[in-house]
């Protein structure tokens, strides 16, 4: 139950924040990656936000063995740059510049995002869905060392 | 305008106190579509009530706070073939890539992990080219 009230206040708290920092609104996401537009800055000061927050709890987490409730602490990050990190994160990069969608905010949205969004969360869902054969694939064409 | 900015900076503190109490909290990082993912497809399902009360907090705290707010629009496009071209790729890209704004952006950047820097490198600069392209050049968005 203690799990589950932190997962919904983890959620409000996102869900809010992307709210109020206007992120669920799409031209101020392709307003940031338009340089060569009418350039909006916020989305920079909306990760800069996020970071502070989000840095003090990775220096609390240092000095913890587990989580509040009980569970393990993630392990320290991964420093291997494969083929699938660069390619997943061009093709999302694009897909994010085309609408100006990400994951979250188009969950934050879906109250108000109208047709458009559902368009676009049925077809993330679908991309989802097939993502794992797709990793498997370029698992058997690189293979790990 | 500055009070975008500053309600950014506000927007983005709520998100990273999120963040710092999903982590601290249960543990988790707190990637949106990790989360989302592991409910399509079945890998998350022995987590699937934390992560359906995460996307409901998600989902419902926006709806409890627009009476209280300034107008919200989308202004999301209305050409079908674009928001599905870009659905496929933010949601097989994010899977493939294990991370997006929230995982590999907020998360892994502020505990300075390589993999978190060099993903936000690479999703930025393709969006940002990418509008270059269909918006410049092309004029298709």
């Amino acid at each position: 139950m203690a799990r589950l009230l932190v997962a919904f206040l983890a959620g409000g708290l996102f869900g809010a924040g992307l709210f109020i920092s206007g992120m669920t609104d799409t031209t101020k996401v392709q307003g940031w990656l338009d340089v060569f537009g009418n350039w909006d800055p916020t989305l920079a000061f909306v990760m800069g936000g996020a970071m502070i927050p989000m840095a003090i709890a990775w220096l609390i987490r240092r000095r913890r063995t587990t989580s509040l409730t009980g569970l393990p602490l993630p392990p320290a990050p991964s420093k291997e740059i494969d083929g699938k990190l660069i390619l997943g994160s061009v093709m999302f990069g694009i897909g994010w510049g085309l609408v100006g969608l990400c994951p979250g905010p188009s969950i934050a949205s879906l109250s108000y995002g109208g047709p458009g969004l559902y368009a676009f969360l049925v077809a993330m869902i679908g991309g989802m869905l097939i993502a794992p054969m797709l990793r498997a694939r370029l698992d058997r064409a690189v293979p790990a060392e | 305008m500055p009070i975008d900015w500053i309600w950014g900076l506000i927007g983005g503190m709520l998100i990273g106190t999120g963040g710092a109490v999903y982590l601290l909290g249960n543990g988790r990082i707190m990637g949106a579509s990790g989360i989302i993912g592991g409910l399509v497809d079945g890998s998350g399902w022995s987590t699937a009530a934390e992560r359906i009360v995460f996307l409901v907090g998600v989902a419902l705290l926006p709806v409890l706070l627009m009476p209280f707010y300034r107008a919200v629009d989308t202004h999301i496009t209305d050409n079908y073939t674009v928001l599905v071209a870009a659905g496929l790729l933010v949601g097989i890209g994010t899977r493939i890539a294990n991370g997006c704004t929230s995982g590999h952006g907020v998360c892994g950047m502020s505990r300075l992990s390589v993999r978190g820097i060099v993903a936000t490198c690479c999703y930025i600069l393709a969006g940002g080219l990418g509008v270059v392209l269909f918006r410049h050049i092309l004029g298709v968005i």
